[in-house]
């Protein structure tokens, strides 16, 4: 390695109002590296790399490039300096081509595309970095996996020297995101710095060279990956708490069969089949997780079981009482509770207040009103009690809440859900975005439904958290069910082969 | 950056003082910018604007006269108010008002007599009626195939008003008369002024469904859902809202409002059915309700203040200022305060380096 670093950040600190998202940060990478940023939500590693693209200018601290000090005014300049990123979500032209989406992301681009020469040079990175993808191909036709490789693809074309790739294996499955990986690693060879953003501690250690750990906006480690341990880069991610396993649930045998869903079809927004004949039962009592990579058909199967999606076939039947037409509103009346994936955008309405939110699914019964009009006393005892009952923390009944914390927005939507006790709870992404603190309650109150005798239907696309509660798992691949295992009797491994669509 | 640079905003809240200041800020500016049309006419801005207050409302009987005129502004100003609470563009209140006064005049002209209180409440119902159906033809449409209502309820304007012009002046036209009109309508279905100050009762009648609209949205649970499907949709089916009910309903209820326009004009002010009877008011009631920021209490304000722009029109024409004048000021006041309606959520600032690159994420 150089000794003199590609680039370096020193003593980077950036304030947001009164939050210091980074604190003296330090970051140095040289090329031929592999560098991982660890850290959790909300610990300053977006902030810091958006200093590093010149979107964000930080208020103190110098950043040199080979050595010499220079300031990132903009991120025209950060790509003339050869930074470039892969961000979680692709910035792709669906009905464009591979090759004309790479061409408008050059930045000394001809009027017009030289068709044949720019699939040349898509061929040449291709190979050279065993990135296969068809130039030709419109991008809406890719899936995720190849639509990454068009973005890293673009950036090679740019001749990119840091390439920052931001929760790169999210989308992937493990299989893939080995592949993935094994790119990355040519990339590096060829002299060029990557610098992985990710809370995955196994990855990280098991790819990168170096490793730079942020909490709270500090650099709380910096570590050669062959000196990391576990134990170590856990202590430094979330500090003084310990991971132990997440609660520890407690044995229990599942009760009787609550929900029964046969062969059950749906379609996605574009009227494609999204869920493909899956067939499954669940029990009362009983934590069963879906497990899949982002956009196998989750989405469409938890909102055909609220009655937000019409199947196309199949049947779902309640305590053996048949459902698929029943309405939402029916369905909310049968016990169902559902915590989508869009919090803000179907599980709450981020202009109204809190609450007008905490009414939202008990409108028309006795406590928020009689006869078509609203109980405004009763309601506002209703929202303090979620508010007493789970420590919702808020500048104001009054207020947006779009004005509060990620965290306790869900965990207002969360108290509702869970308010009247409900027979199936639908749990989308329930802890995406959220720190740990907050993580960890929501956690606890899934269990907690679990053991009052409900059934929670979690979907998910981390592992840690499905082998931390479900009893049983499911797996989505491509919209299909690939299996249902007892948790106990199966590990990452297979649950990772079967989200690839290796296992039937 | 550069050292002048100005940066916007966005606000998150805004208090209850720039909600109400802002818009009169900005009316004054609209009048600043009439202003200039008025001196490039050669006579004295303030000699006009001085004219028009002291017409229209420093006496009872300028009051009354713009009290009158406003009526079927704040009746068509409540509709359009009522539509937009679930965002629903209904700029068909005019031919709502046509409808309105189509079928309540073929029932006064044209229906059997009977005791006048009851004659008085089935004009009242068939009025409401008539604009009920013409937007609930907007209503099923958008509900069910997603037609856009805006474009529906234009176009069902034309209709209406073509109609009522075939009306009055076939059938419907009066022996004798030159002017598309109809008969007058009996006497016992002319609305009564208010005894004591001579004020057309109209007014009660528009007080009361602007006070039945403003309990209605915020105390009803029909309100509540009403508000959840104008900020998403989305939620508000995952709340098992039953979203086309609602569009269904808000619209015929904003077109029966309009259509009250007809009962008001026809019983209070005309006694009869006319060609071109609505006369625009529809369409000002989109201005109106855009100034009131669809509060409905407000909407009877504003209203008030154009009805008196308009009453006072005749006052001011004998200074030599041209009618059209007060289209010209109403046009003036819009622009402003709907550009001034920015400031209500945006507000600029002057970044000094510190401040500079602060995001709110």
């Amino acid at each position: 390695m150089e000794t003199v670093p590609l680039l370096e950040m020193k003593g980077i600190t950036k304030r947001f109002g009164k939050t210091l998202a980074n604190d003296h940060v330090n970051l140095r990478l040289y090329s031929g590296e592999i560098h991982a940023l660890l850290g959790e939500n909300g610990a300053g590693k977006s902030t810091l790399m958006n200093i590093l693209l010149g979107i964000y200018k930080p208020n103190s601290g110098e950043i040199l490039h080979r050595g010499e000090k220079i300031t990132i005014k903009n991120p025209k300049y950060a790509a003339e300096l050869g930074i470039g990123m892969v961000h979680q979500h692709f910035e792709l032209i669906p009905p464009l081509s591979v090759a004309e989406n790479i061409f408008l992301s050059m930045p000394h681009r001809r009027f017009l595309l030289n068709q044949q020469e720019m699939e040349q040079t898509i061929r040449a990175f291709s190979e050279k970095f065993a990135l296969p993808v068809d130039p030709a191909a419109k991008i809406w036709q890719l899936s995720v996996g190849e639509q990454q490789r068009v973005e890293i693809i673009k950036l090679l074309c740019r001749d990119c020297e840091i390439l920052v790739l931001d929760e790169p294996s999210a989308v992937l499955t493990p299989q893939e995101a080995k592949e993935m990986f094994k790119t990355l690693r040519t990339m590096a060879d060829d002299g060029k710095a990557v610098v992985v953003i990710s809370h995955k501690m196994n990855e990280v250690m098991e790819h990168a060279n170096r490793i730079t750990v942020l909490k709270n906006g500090r650099v709380e480690d910096e570590l050669l990956a062959q000196d990391a341990t576990i134990e170590r880069l856990t202590k430094a991610v979330v500090g003084a708490r310990t991971m132990d396993e997440v609660t520890a649930k407690p044995q229990k045998e599942p009760g009787k069969r609550l929900l029964e869903a046969k062969e059950l079809t749906v379609q996605n927004d574009k009227g494609l089949i999204a869920l493909d004949k899956a067939s499954f039962e669940l029990h009362a009592g009983e934590l069963f997780a879906i497990a899949g990579v982002a956009g196998s058909g989750q989405r469409e199967l938890a909102e055909s079981l609220a009655g937000l999606r019409p199947s196309v076939s199949g049947q779902i039947a309640l305590e053996g009482k048949d459902i698929t037409k029943t309405t939402a509103k029916e369905r909310i009346g049968l016990g169902i509770s559902f915590i989508p994936e869009d919090r803000l955008k179907m599980g709450l309405i981020p202009g109204m207040n809190l609450k007008q939110n905490a009414m939202l699914k008990k409108f028309r019964g006795p406590t928020c009103s009689k006869g078509g009009i609203l109980k405004k006393k009763s309601i506002a005892a209703m929202a303090q009690a979620y508010v007493d009952e789970h420590a919702i923390r808020h500048g104001g009944m009054e207020l947006p809440v779009s004005l509060m914390s990620g965290g306790n927005q869900q965990k207002l939507l969360v108290a509702r859900e869970m308010d009247g006790d409900p027979t199936l709870v639908i749990a989308a992404y329930p802890i995406r975005g959220l720190d740990i603190g907050a993580a960890e309650a929501i956690h606890e109150i899934l269990l907690q439904q679990r053991e009052r005798g409900a059934c929670v239907l979690l979907i998910s696309e981390e592992l840690d958290e499905i082998f931390a509660l479900s009893d049983r798992v499911a797996v989505l691949c491509d919209g299909k069910l690939m299996g249902i295992r007892k948790t106990a009797d199966t590990d990452y491994e297979e649950i990772g082969r079967m989200m690839s669509g290796e296992l039937a | 950056m550069k050292p002048f640079s100005i940066r916007l905003e966005k606000r998150q809240t805004v208090s209850l003082r720039k909600q109400i200041l802002n818009p009169i800020l900005f009316v004054l500016l609209g009048l600043v910018l009439s202003s200039i049309f008025i001196a490039a006419i050669g006579i004295s801005p303030f000699a006009v604007y001085a004219k028009m207050v002291s017409y229209s409302f420093l006496n009872l009987r300028g009051i009354n006269g713009s009290i009158e005129a406003a009526l079927p502004l704040i009746l068509c100003g409540l509709s359009v108010a009522l539509a937009f609470q679930m965002n629903l563009n209904n700029i068909g209140a005019e031919g709502q008002y046509a409808m309105g006064a189509i079928f309540g005049g073929s029932f006064a002209l044209f229906g059997p007599s009977m005791a006048t209180p009851i004659q008085m409440i089935l004009m009242f119902l068939l009025c409401a009626m008539g604009g009920a159906v013409w937007a609930l033809i907007a209503g099923l449409l958008k509900a069910h195939w997603n037609v856009n209502e805006t474009i529906v309820t234009l176009m069902l304007n034309y209709i209406a008003l073509l109609f009522l012009d075939y009306l009055c002046y076939g059938p419907w036209m009066a022996p004798k008369q030159t002017t598309a009109i109809s008969a007058a309508i009996p006497k016992n279905l002319y609305l009564p002024d208010i005894a004591a100050t001579k004020t057309n009762s109209g007014i009660l009648i528009a007080l009361v469904i602007a006070i039945a609209l403003t309990l209605f949205l915020h105390y009803t649970t029909a309100g509540y859902q009403i508000h959840v499907i104008q900020r998403s949709v989305k939620t508000a089916e995952y709340a098992g809202i039953n979203v086309k009910r609602y569009i269904i309903l808000v619209l015929a209820l904003s077109g029966a409002i309009a259509g009250l326009a007809g009962f008001v004009q026809v019983t209070g002010v005309v006694h009869r059915v006319q060609a071109q009877l609505p006369g625009g008011s529809g369409y000002t009631g989109i201005v109106i309700a855009y100034l009131s920021r669809f509060h409905p209490l407000t909407v009877i304000l504003v209203s008030i203040l154009f009805g008196g722009l308009i009453n006072s029109c005749a006052a001011v024409q004998i200074m030599g200022v041209p009618s059209q004048i007060a289209t010209m000021i109403q046009g003036c006041i819009m622009i402003a305060v709907i550009a001034g309606e920015f400031f209500n959520h945006y507000q600029l600032t002057f970044p000094t380096k510190e401040r500079e690159w602060e995001v709110n994420e």
